[in-house]
């Protein structure tokens, strides 16, 4: 205690470090509600991974890869639909433009990934290494999800690295756990991650 | 005892200094570079201006709900901004339904890039000395 009490004071006194601190604090996380506020669509997330739920078990019917292929690129375009959707009615209810502002950044972000896995997917389909798709698609649409959500909330980038991560398994995995991988993946994480971002960031 | 009262007494006499300065003795924006801007200062508008910074243009609702505020209060702290030329209001109609939208202008940029720059400082010269 005396030899606290000896010690010099410092130029500042700590209360004003720390308030300045928690201000800094503040303008972030309003920076990212604000940014969160016309970006993710939670809902529709929730929705699209209820689709691929649907899809997998439509897909795992398929007895050519041609009838699989089909299946999930159908489930795609459905899922292309929700979200544009769901982002659309988001925007709406809070009068902000579709593409403005952390919007455009995200589908700016997520699009490159997207136009690769297209074309892998011609190019895998075309030489017979159907197997490998699911590794790939759930590869680049979480690299997507992640680069796209730096511009969101911290969650986002959260549920791309699991795609990743997922992406990853499916492609060191037997072929066999495909279906599987597919149905967590674009099912269960949707459904996970949609339901925590829809109830922490309105919608 | 004697001594820490003293130190104690010391410290809140250089807390209420800065405090004082802090909250500035003018009302409008800082009059020098070392001053901090009370306009933004107030946890209300660092809000509003925060939110905006990230946003082309957000709704009056939408602030709303952002600052957690009521409409009585964002009223009044928008239009101090809006007189201090720090956000700009555009009031318009969806149908029958009236439409009032808030834009960061470029001076209101530079303030809360200012203000910022002036907290970092503030918790850089406090690390230097501790």
């Amino acid at each position: 205690m005396t030899n606290r009490l000896i010690q010099p004071l410092p130029d500042q006194p700590p209360a004003l470090h720390d308030r300045a601190m928690d201000n800094l604090r503040y303008i972030r996380e309003t920076m990212e509600r604000a940014s969160a506020f016309t970006a993710v669509p939670g809902w529709g997330q929730v929705a699209i991974g209820f689709t691929a739920l649907t899809a997998t078990y439509l897909a795992a019917q398929q007895t050519t890869a041609g009838g699989w292929l089909k299946t999930w690129l159908a489930e795609a375009i459905i899922s292309l639909l929700i979200a544009g959707w769901s982002m659309d009615r988001k925007a709406r209810a809070s009068g902000t433009p579709l593409l403005s502002g952390p919007g455009r950044k995200v589908a700016f972000s997520l699009s490159p990934p997207m136009i690769a896995g297209a074309l892998l997917t011609v190019v895998l389909f075309r030489f017979g290494m159907t197997s490998a798709i699911p590794g790939m698609w759930l590869l680049l649409y979480g690299t997507g999800v992640v680069t796209g959500g730096m511009y969101s909330v911290g969650i986002v980038p959260v549920m791309g690295i699991c795609f990743m991560l997922m992406g990853a398994v499916a492609l060191i995995a037997p072929a066999t756990w495909n279906n599987w991988l597919m149905a967590a993946g674009f099912g269960g994480l949707h459904i996970v991650f949609g339901t925590i971002i829809a109830r922490k960031y309105g919608g | 005892m004697v001594a820490k009262q003293q130190a104690l007494r010391r410290e809140t006499r250089k807390t209420r200094t800065e405090n004082q300065r802090l909250r500035g003795v003018h009302g409008g924006a800082p009059k020098s570079a070392h001053e901090i801007d009370r306009l933004i200062h107030e946890r209300l508008r660092l809000g509003i201006i925060s939110a905006l910074a990230v946003n082309d243009s957000l709704t009056f609702n939408e602030l709303k709900n952002l600052v957690k505020t009521t409409d009585g209060n964002l009223s009044v702290h928008a239009r101090k901004l809006e007189d201090a030329g720090y956000v700009t209001c555009s009031k318009s109609f969806e149908g029958r339904t009236p439409k009032t939208e808030y834009s960061l202008t470029a001076a209101g940029r530079r303030a809360l890039e200012r203000y910022l720059d002036h907290m970092e400082a503030l918790i850089g010269r406090m690390r230097k000395t501790s």
